[in-house]
């Protein structure tokens, strides 16, 4: 099995007339997933590479059925874009737009918990999804990622969400699903959401975490991985010698009370007891023995 | 972007949050000046984007012409933490009955907006927070609901009897929502008032003023251009910031190029367990086009202290033949001083290490693994040192 996305995902691209819309949605459905229409305002009827394109997400979700959408519009108009995906009953909202400011990811935020609680959004600022094998939503690229499982991945950086898959991948070890739930201080979907997913997951015997300083995720995630994770649970957290910034002012420390370094992440995971990685490499072979001892 | 002091109090103040008449000055001649219009006793600020002015000597009171003059000269061209003062901000002295703490920011835990509160405001915040959470008062914000009106209740028995005298706590009330119109009409990371000083009268006046501004949020606001220009940016920033390139320059001697923030910090990561210091962190961002690979080459060649260049790429929205064609556009362009070594995975990544393999040259080395090309790079950086 695979979490949140899967073979019977039905794809909506926000934005899909668009240089970067046109060249990952096309990538999506070549590789299998079902990406059945376009939206973008005052473009209604035309088409890409033979994907209807509608006017609104409501009349592609009545023409088409669609579940899941992938928004891929421009930041001043990204949050409208989700929150008219959520009212018009996706239940999987990929957003990979970044830039998008910071009040705008709050109130997005709160209307999605307010009005629309049956969806999820993923992102904003993330590489999306892939379940491997069955489909993938956003812009990892689909070679990297081998079927099968066991491994569930989830990471809060980009690239090193592709690091991650194609190392395992190197190393013939198979993923269930691979969510990048992006960089931004308020995103849609968790770590803790998603460890709670993959805890559920019966295919999903291990999880990868990849982390980075900053905010208080991580921190939350060991909390949870503590009381509710059973699975064995490998992390690596980006950034152990990374500049401090200037700080600004004494808001940031008394919000988060001192945690936010990557030291204080690897501490709090290792005290959870998660397998902490010094560096990526490291980290997908801790995840391939425990896979290789899960199969064995 | 940070604001200084007296741009934040600017930016505050159009929302309504009392500040100070104060004025900038640059020169003692002006600073004198200054104070003969507010008035003495007055204050003279350095203007530095750092903390802890006050305890540096950057912020003193003068009562008189001489001591304006002598605090001037004194104050002008001093060092802050690698800043020179070049301009300080002059306000009349105020005697507060008491003083406040009052911040809005982001609670990325809570994925909402927060207010900070405290009756115990001043340099020592952060151990009241750590030693008596209960003086500091957190308010989670219903987002476009606006601030909550505060009771004097709420800030427990370290308010004192000051906030109980008629007409104080509606006045606070007052200053927290236009505190709040300025944190999200004028879309701000975060708002820090501290001191948020009580006056005799009954009225607060903010005594500094932090505002960090949403970078996301400048398409709109065109305003935010010309506060930018009285900042002071380190040359390389500036360049890098032209050219929408996440640059920030460190003290080693290997150069890194990475596309993502993750990628690029454990790319730091990996040159300091192969023995090496980076010389800086720069992230191109995604879908990065030869034009913007090839001046982050030529950026972080330009630091003197680069004796290797570590580009460490895994494409996703970024194209690897893009990234390959920047790599052979700086070559032809410039004469990079420094060897390159890279590492190319991810989209189009057999296309970018074709178009090096036909293009790039000698000083050019694409390794098979990010932990093999950050040996290659320290390895590199020590011979040519």
């Amino acid at each position: 099995m695979s979490i949140f996305l899967d073979e019977t995902s039905v794809v909506v691209v926000q934005g899909l007339t668009g240089a970067q819309g046109r060249f990952h949605g096309l990538r999506n459905r070549a590789y299998g997933t079902r990406v059945v229409a376009g939206v973008t305002p005052g473009k209604g009827g035309q088409d890409v590479d033979g994907i209807p394109v509608f006017g609104s997400v409501a009349s592609a979700v009545e023409r088409t059925g669609a579940d899941t959408s992938l928004v891929v519009v421009p930041a001043r108009w990204a949050t409208d874009a989700i929150v008219e995906a959520a009212a018009a009953g996706i239940s999987l909202v990929v957003c990979i737009t970044e830039g998008i400011p910071v009040h705008d990811a709050v109130r997005c935020h709160a209307t999605l918990q307010s009005r629309f609680p049956a969806t999820r959004l993923i992102g904003p600022n993330c590489p999306g999804l892939i379940s491997p094998g069955k489909a993938n939503v956003g812009i990892t690229s689909g070679d990297i990622a081998l079927a099968g499982g066991p491994v569930g991945i989830v990471s809060r950086s980009g690239t090193l969400t592709y690091q991650a898959l194609s190392d395992l991948t190197e190393r013939g070890v198979g993923q269930t699903t691979c969510v990048g739930i992006g960089g931004d201080p308020i995103p849609g979907t968790s770590f803790t959401d998603c460890l709670a997913a993959f805890q559920q997951d019966p295919d999903t015997k291990v999880v990868m975490l990849i982390g980075e300083i900053g905010g208080s995720e991580e921190e939350q995630a060991a909390l949870y991985i503590r009381s509710h994770v059973t699975k064995p649970v490998v992390a690596y957290v980006a950034g152990l010698t990374a500049p401090v910034g200037r700080r600004m002012g004494h808001a940031g420390a008394i919000v988060s009370g001192g945690l936010g370094t990557a030291d204080a992440k690897r501490q709090a995971l290792s005290e959870a007891g998660a397998s902490v990685a010094d560096d990526p490499t490291q980290a997908a072979d801790m995840v391939a023995a425990i896979a290789g001892a899960v199969a064995a | 972007m940070d604001l200084l002091e007296y741009q934040g109090k600017r930016y505050m103040g159009r929302w309504g949050v009392p500040v100070l008449d104060g004025g900038l000055a640059s020169s003692p001649g002006d600073v004198l000046a200054v104070c003969h219009q507010v008035g003495f006793p007055a204050v003279v600020k350095a203007q530095v984007p750092v903390g802890g002015r006050g305890k540096a000597g950057g912020i003193r009171a003068v009562s008189h012409d001489g001591e304006a003059l002598d605090t001037a000269r004194r104050v002008l061209g001093m060092d802050l933490s690698g800043h020179r003062v070049d301009r300080v901000l002059v306000e009349p002295a105020v005697r507060p009955e008491a003083e406040l703490y009052a911040a809005l920011t982001i609670d990325r835990a809570a994925r909402s907006e927060l207010l900070i509160l405290s009756s115990s405001g001043g340099m020592e915040i952060e151990q009241v927070a750590t030693a008596n959470p209960d003086a500091v008062l957190r308010v989670p914000l219903e987002p476009g609901a606006g601030v909550p009106a505060v009771e004097a209740a709420a800030l427990g028995a370290a308010s004192g009897a000051v906030l109980h005298r008629p007409g104080v706590v509606g006045s606070l009330n007052g200053v927290l929502k236009a505190l709040y119109r300025c944190f999200t009409e004028g879309d701000a990371y975060m708002v820090e008032v501290n001191p948020l000083a009580l006056l005799e009268d009954g009225s607060f006046v903010a005594l500094d003023a932090k505002v960090v501004l949403d970078d996301n949020a400048t398409y709109r606001h065109p305003e935010w251009e010309a506060m930018a220009a009285e900042l002071e940016w380190d040359p390389r920033d500036l360049r890098a910031k032209r050219n929408g390139l996440n640059y920030v320059g460190l003290s080693g001697q290997v150069g890194i190029v990475a596309n993502g923030a993750g990628l690029a910090m454990s790319t730091l990561d990996v040159v300091a367990q192969a023995g090496g210091t980076a010389a800086n962190f720069l992230d191109i961002g995604g879908g990065a086009s030869a034009a913007v690979m090839s001046d982050a080459l030529q950026l972080v060649d330009s630091d003197p202290a680069v004796r290797a260049i570590l580009v460490n790429i895994f494409g996703g929205i970024t194209r690897c033949d893009e990234v390959a064609l920047g790599i052979v556009r700086a070559l032809s362009e410039v004469d990079l001083r420094s060897p390159i070594v890279l590492r190319l995975d991810g989209t189009n990544s057999a296309e970018g290490r074709h178009i090096l393999a036909e293009q790039a040259g000698p000083s050019v080395t694409v390794s098979a693994s990010m932990l093999e090309a950050a040996a290659t790079a320290v390895r590199l950086a020590g011979a040519t040192a």
